[in-house]
């Protein structure tokens, strides 16, 4: 079952909340960011190769140039394969764990997996950054404390949704908690 | 309860059979190993797992039934499969099926006994998995993992590491393939053929005798080393201030390590012994490199000739500063008589060195020439060379900075010894704090008027000693690059980088899941890759011991030594006598 949503981030852009429904045991949520804009790169650009004509004709040195067009290329690249976060997903299989994935605008796919057995709960956090954001993250039991939290990791890291989107996703994965600890609980 | 059923894609083709493999009851996860093709005789399947549960201490157990089968056909084949049940039973009992023509698929798991009644369904999850990646991959960090010896002890790994340990543990199963005559048929990564390679045979046939020649090669030269070394006085004075005699001696110690007779113990002695020798190949291919290119065209002759005079150049610079040091540097004002001693003092000593270093011209091109053949046997020991040939070039700066250094800190001795006289205190030197003493007008007098004298003389010594401290605090800095790069190439592990390069599976940080296609009323199909380590924390994992020359101190007591006038020695080993 797919589902699609349009929700807005801290900053106000546009996302796109997308919900499948594998089975009553596996959701998985993708929340987009809006592409790479022409304008700004072109701004980018054009602004670069501006200043490293101002210099040339300051220096009268031909190497300005070709640095110049040779960091613009270096930095897009850089900035498409280290920075520019495409997609964000959330994949939570009953019994099984948590997956997160980002995918970058060059295809590269950075994937974490959080076995179950690991995972205490999933909250909604309050943060105060400027103003107050919300975020979702996942709590990790601790080995040593029975009652403890290890570790806290928050979930939609560069996509930051708002609120409303954020309230979805939690009460999706607070049914699938709930039908996990019930299995774990009884023998 | 769901159970998942841990399915290796290389049976998703085989014919209908048995599946066999480990049921693990924590996470109601069945792990399948190998399907057992028809006909087989159940007493020779019980045996087979009996024998990989001797040979890897792993329970393995026949979970279920696999049938792959045309739509019309083999319907027969259904109450067979079920009566199977009945000769091995196991709970709770996997039916796992595939239509050849759709491809899909379909699984049930029945339990006869247990708090619910009896031949009740599970719902099953299948998660497919790569077994050949699964079975050479190491996670990290490793999960604890009890000794092999100690019984069947395999429940222990949590979570996911079950299904690796599990897969690596069965190892014996996966020996024979199609073409072996034994009474029972399997199908797993492995049969279609078993994996190996030549080479690989002839270097474990052969590494035997070479590593035992070349083990007692090493132990010769190191006993040799080690006879020499603590009889001459000055001989070991020397080896324990040249940096190409440490390099050299890390260098054998790590080849001791890898030509070593003994095998390697766990996956992580392995990979070292392996970056080890990566390593020392890439040091001498590069020094090989580095040696040829010396050695042609001429330019060691080259070298040599442009030594001398960039050694005037840079003693008449220091003649010019030591000039400018004597007249008003900077507009200050000196002490005429003191800064006039120094002055001449140290330029005394340049124009010493000035002599011998042309005394040595004639025989610099040998002397470089015998010197760069030590290229060869690696990069870094010809730049640790360098380091060294730095330093002993840069010989008389470190002699006027250990001048300077002397001087300025026995005048803040002075000073500060003084100036509790001024305040009428004194060291208690068996309490270790400062007390109040009564001293006789005389003794006042005097120890004022030397304060006061040392007091006045303090900047001339200042800035000599600021000057020759900065000099050497450049040759320093640039012995620290050299020192670095030579750290980068003795520690960076090349033959683990190569392998997350060309097989990232082998070094796994975890798994990821995929979700397959999926159709309403059919099982929930999972795949599970395995997640690469990422390149930075390769590194961390398995980067080699360095040397060891680190600077012991840090910035603040580095700045107090200087502010004091203590001397700096930035290569002093850790184990090492004071001067």
């Amino acid at each position: 079952m797919e589902d699609e949503q349009s929700f807005s981030d801290i900053c106000g852009g546009r996302l796109a909340l997308q919900r499948r429904y594998y089975s009553p045991s596996c959701r998985e949520f993708c929340l987009s960011c809006p592409r790479l804009s022409l304008r700004s790169l072109t701004a980018v650009t054009c602004t670069v190769w501006l200043a490293a004509y101002g210099l040339f004709t300051l220096c009268e040195n031909s190497m300005i140039l070709s640095a110049a067009i040779f960091i613009t290329l270096l930095g897009l690249l850089g900035y498409l394969h280290f920075v520019k976060i495409d997609q964000e997903t959330l994949l939570i299989i009953d019994s099984l764990g948590i997956q997160m994935t980002s995918s970058y605008a060059s295809g590269k796919e950075s994937t974490t997996f959080i076995e179950m057995g690991k995972v205490k709960d999933v909250v909604i956090n309050e943060a105060i950054y400027m103003k107050v954001i919300y975020y979702l993250c996942i709590l990790l039991k601790d080995p040593v404390e029975p009652h403890g939290i290890s570790q806290v990791v928050p979930v939609f890291q560069s996509t930051k949704p708002r609120l409303d989107c954020l309230i979805e996703v939690y009460r999706s994965c607070q049914e699938i908690l709930a039908h996990q600890k019930a299995a774990s609980a009884s023998p | 309860m769901v159970v998942k059923a841990f399915f290796p894609t290389c049976c998703a083709s085989a014919d209908s059979g048995l599946l066999v493999g480990r049921w693990v009851p924590e996470q109601s996860s069945a792990v399948v190993l190998a399907v057992v093709h028809f006909p087989f005789i159940p007493i020779q399947v019980k045996e087979l797992l009996a024998q990989v549960h001797q040979a890897g201490r792993v329970g393995l157990a026949v979970l279920g039934t696999w049938c792959h089968r045309r739509q019309e056909a083999e319907e027969r084949l259904g109450p067979f499969l079920e009566g199977l049940g009945a000769i091995f039973s196991h709970e709770p009992w996997l039916q796992l099926c595939r239509e050849r023509t759709s491809g899909l698929w379909s699984c049930k798991a029945t339990r006869q006994q247990g708090p619910t009644r009896p031949g009740v369904k599970d719902q099953v999850m299948l998660v497919f998995y790569d077994q050949r990646q699964v079975l050479l991959s190491q996670l990290h960090p490793p999960a604890a993992l009890p000794d092999r010896q100690a019984g069947d002890a395999t429940a222990s790994a949590e979570g996911l590491a079950a299904v690796f340990d599990t897969v690596a543990r069965s190892e014996a199963l996966f020996r024979s393939d199609c073409f072996d005559e034994g009474p029972v048929r399997l199908s797993h990564w492995q049969s279609e053929g078993v994996e190996a390679s030549i080479l690989a045979e002839l270097a474990k046939r052969a590494s035997g005798p070479v590593c035992l020649l070349l083990a007692c090669l090493l132990s010769l030269i190191s006993a040799a080393r080690t006879c020499r070394v603590f009889k001459l006085r000055p001989l070991s004075f020397i080896w324990s201030k040249l940096s190409v005699c440490g390099q050299l001696g890390h260098r054998l110690e790590q080849l001791a390590l890898v030509f070593s007779t003994q095998k390697a113990e766990s996956p992580a002695q392995l990979m070292r012994k392996a970056n080890v020798l990566v390593s020392v190949l890439l040091d001498v291919a590069l020094g090989l490199a580095l040696l040829s290119w010396l050695h042609g065209k001429d330019r060691i002759g080259q070298l040599a000739e442009a030594l001398v005079p960039v050694a005037d150049h840079v003693a008449e610079a220091l003649q010019h500063l030591l000039q400018w040091l004597m007249g008003a540097p900077a507009g200050l004002k000196m002490n005429r008589a003191l800064d006039q001693v120094l002055g001449r003092f140290f330029l005394y000593h340049l124009h010493l060195w000035i002599s011998y270093v042309h005394l040595l011209s004639p025989f610099i091109e040998h002397i470089l020439w015998h010197v760069g053949l030590s290229a060869c046997l690696g990069l870094t020991v010809a730049l640790s060379t360098l380091s060294d040939i730095i330093a002993l070039l840069t010989f008389h700066i470190y002699c006027f900075y250990v001048y300077g250094a002397r001087l300025y800190c026995l005048k803040i001795c002075g000073l500060s010894s003084l100036w509790r006289l001024f305040r009428g205190k004194k060291w208690n030197v068996l309490r270790q704090r400062v007390d109040s003493c009564s001293y006789d007008l005389d003794q006042l007098f005097i120890g004022t008027l030397l304060f006061t004298v040392l007091l006045f003389l303090l900047p001339t010594t200042a800035l000599y000693y600021l000057v020759f401290t900065l000099l050497r605090l450049l040759v320093v800095a640039v012995q620290g690059l050299i020192h670095l790069l030579v750290d980068l190439v003795n520690s960076l592990p090349l033959y683990s980088l190569g392998l997350r390069l060309c097989r990232p599976y082998r070094l796994a940080a975890g798994v990821k899941f995929r979700v397959l296609e999926h159709e309403a009323g059919r099982p929930l199909r999972l795949l599970m890759q395995i997640n690469p380590l990422p390149y930075g924390r390769v590194v961390h994992a398995y980067r080699l011991p360095s040397c060891g020359c680190h600077p012991t101190h840090s910035w603040g007591s580095l700045c107090r030594k200087l502010f004091f006038g203590e001397l700096i020695y930035p290569w002093r080993q850790r184990g090492d006598k004071q001067d």
